[in-house]
């Protein structure tokens, strides 16, 4: 068929000339191309703060010895809690916690010392537990080494029941992110997030709307094969999503100290597949819809679940088996784990050959349906 | 006639989609140089046809032979050769007139030299000087219709496929578009044109009427109004309205048509004189003058559609008459 023809140069290059005409053409594209990856990037650099610090909080302090203002000063240390309120006795704490004045109480009981040289739990840290966020940073907090000899505290969920925790210090050491800046962790993920969406979405429209507007009956009656026509309009969108890569990296840079640890040759290398992949998804996409809406409304389809699940926004171990297994469909999923080992840990990109080749399965699979589907169009 | 005169030669062409037969085997026969019209009504199958005779369409069944290539199967060959024009606006609206120009001479791999030429040719010859660098997306019908006809004969190929082309355009660009078609047919280049419009058809070289994808008459136009001398009649009464009621159920009578004040009368004989008519007309107290009146296209557009009657009835006289 006509797809295996030799391959056109000049036919190539005036698809791709046309297509960057266009792109340039329509201002809103060209915005989007542009602002939504700075956009992005700010809104989860700066607002989107999954470390939570200065949560409102109000301490009764019952005992009023020297080691319990010790202690006290070393948890207001930590910056997790930040006191708003007074409170003279637990129960009012317990009711400004209903009312949402605070998110955290602290106790610490009259017979503090005593309780310390008992090795019992020395104060009580109560909790918001409707928020499973604030309720983890204040975990944090129990279990930070508040005091010499202290052992535990208590974390109370519902305000209910008072379940202690295992008497054993945990010492949270975070590798590679010792600051806990959610930044370092989300700017490459924004590269994979923002080519998903402009890449999938940009190819699709492309097409369906060349086929809306009458442009594909006219091509298909020109020498021009489909082949030429894919490479010539994928290749300005390949294009694009290689300068948008690079200039969340240099802004990530810039604003938020986002460092590549391992090779830019290997970061690049890693881009280029999930662009393929996307790319493919994307014409897979508009050989199916027949409006430009439809191939919107697929395209997010595929993106709600690839940021949901692929481990962008919620920790991948920590979803259930079936989550993950459907999660290891999604090219962002494996694009994730290689990105974020080549920036973060100085991986190399060989090193992580299981998620290559799972993208380059997954591209390999996407290019075969859409020429499938492509050539049945053509008919 | 010999092979290369001939442009088109289909044979049994038909067609099958899921719910419908869209064409039924279609015989044609197109010689070079010639403006060959569809005529038929939306739906007739005139698209299907043109989209199988240029190879975009796989015919269900039927051999198509287009300037002596085997289609579909050389369908790769042919489209170095045809032009084709869609019967929608098909140029890209966000570039400019030259854009798409230099666009499409790229896609036909035309030497660049070449092309470049050839462009300023075209937007001299099309009146494009003063709007080549515009947005065709901002331009009239008219003018985008005569750009998508410049986009379509710039590889300058000796065959064009024209699907309604001027459906969306004013009446003089209508005319100015079918001087340029006659050009073209005089430079050498064969031009398949499809239209639902009498007076077009009527300027065709030669015509197909096509109806619910059936071929029910085809010929030079003034041999198939021919075919309809003497059964033709133009009824002038007093009350139009109650004649025609009268007429129409006067056996023999395909349709009365209003025209203006009088009548306008198709009979599927020429045995029916109009004695019958007046007296018809007269039982029923209504006085009238009946005289012949010269068949167009219209009539015989409506004489073959006719289902009862005049299909077999035209078909017939036409085969004869072809002999």
């Amino acid at each position: 068929m006509r797809l295996l023809n030799k391959l056109n140069g000049r036919r190539i290059a005036a698809v791709l000339i046309k297509e960057f005409r266009q792109i340039f053409r329509d201002r809103v594209t060209l915005a989007m191309i542009v602002g939504m990856p700075i956009m992005q990037l700010i809104l989860f650099g700066y607002a989107i703060n999954l470390n939570l610090r200065h949560l409102p909080t109000a301490i009764v302090d019952e005992a009023g010895t020297s080691g319990s203002r010790q202690l006290l000063m070393d948890m207001l240390a930590t910056q997790i809690i930040n006191p708003v309120v007074y409170a003279e006795s637990p129960q009012q704490l317990i009711d400004m916690l209903r009312r949402g004045e605070i998110s955290v109480g602290v106790v610490v009981p009259q017979d503090f010392e005593r309780r310390l040289d008992a090795n019992q739990e020395v104060a009580q840290v109560l909790v918001d537990g409707s928020d499973t966020v604030l309720q983890s940073a204040a975990s944090q907090l129990a279990q930070m080494p508040i005091v010499q000899g202290a052992r535990a505290a208590v974390v109370d969920n519902n305000l209910q029941s008072s379940i202690p925790l295992p008497s054993a210090r945990i010492d949270v050491v975070s590798f590679y992110n010792p600051q806990r800046v959610s930044a370092i962790n989300i700017v490459p993920g924004l590269i994979g997030i923002i080519l998903t969406m402009t890449m999938v979405m940009f190819t699709s429209v492309a097409i369906v709307r060349e086929r809306e507007r009458g442009n594909m009956e006219l091509l298909i009656t020109t020498p021009i094969s489909a082949a030429e026509l894919m490479i010539g309009k994928l290749l300005p969108y390949g294009l694009i999503g290689l300068v948008q890569t690079s200039l969340i990296l240099v802004l990530g840079l810039l604003l938020f100290n986002v460092p590549i640890r391992g090779s830019a040759v290997d970061v690049y290398l890693a881009t280029i597949l999930l662009i393929l992949a996307n790319l493919s998804m994307g014409i897979l996409i508009s050989t199916r819809a027949q409006s430009q809406f439809q191939s919107m409304q697929m395209t997010f389809f595929v993106f709600l679940p690839s940021v949901l699940l692929s481990g962008f926004m919620f920790p991948f171990d920590g979803m259930p088996k079936a989550a993950q297994w459907l999660a290891e469909i999604l090219p962002l999923t494996h694009f994730l784990r290689l990105i974020r080992g080549i920036m973060l840990r100085g991986a190399g990109l060989l090193e992580m050959w299981p998620d290559m080749l799972a993208l380059l399965g997954f591209i390999l699979l996407m290019m075969t349906l859409a020429i499938l589907r492509f050539r049945k169009r053509l008919d | 006639m010999s092979a290369s005169e001939i442009a088109i030669r289909a044979r049994g062409l038909s067609k099958d989609f899921a719910q419908c037969h869209a064409v039924s085997g279609i015989d044609l026969t197109v010689e070079r140089q010639q403006v060959y019209g569809f005529l038929g009504p939306n739906g007739s199958g005139k698209s299907t046809s043109i989209r199988m005779l240029c190879g975009l369409l796989t015919p269900s069944a039927g051999e198509i032979e287009v300037l002596g290539l085997k289609i579909p199967e050389q369908a790769d060959i042919l489209r170095q050769r045809i032009g084709y024009m869609t019967q929608s606006f098909s140029l890209f609206s966000d570039l400019t007139v030259r854009e798409n120009l230099e666009f499409l001479a790229a896609i036909q791999n035309m030497p660049r030299r070449q092309a470049a030429r050839r462009i300023d040719e075209l937007i001299s010859e099309y009146h494009f000087i003063e709007q080549q660098n515009q947005l065709t997306g901002t331009m009239s019908g008219g003018q985008k219709q005569r750009l998508a006809l410049a986009g379509s004969v710039l590889h300058q190929p000796e065959l064009l496929f024209l699907d309604e082309p001027t459906s969306a355009v004013d009446p003089e660009s209508r005319r100015d578009f079918w001087e340029k078609l006659f050009e073209l047919a005089d430079g050498g280049a064969t031009i398949l044109v499809s239209t639902h419009y009498m007076d077009e058809a009527e300027r065709c070289h030669r015509l197909a009427i096509l109806d619910h994808g059936l071929l029910v008459a085809d010929g030079a136009p003034t041999e198939l109004t021919d075919v309809l001398d003497g059964r033709i009649l133009k009824v002038r009464a007093k009350r139009p309205r109650r004649a025609k009621q009268v007429l129409d159920n006067v056996p023999g009578v395909i349709s009365a048509t209003h025209i203006g004040s009088t009548l306008r009368v198709l009979l599927d004989s020429k045995q029916l004189s109009k004695e019958v008519l007046k007296r018809a007309l007269v039982d029923r107290q209504i006085s009238a003058e009946i005289e012949p009146a010269q068949a167009n296209l219209e009539d015989v557009f409506v004489a073959v559609t006719d289902k009862q009657t005049a299909s077999a009835h035209l078909a017939n006289s036409d085969s004869e008459e072809a002999r």
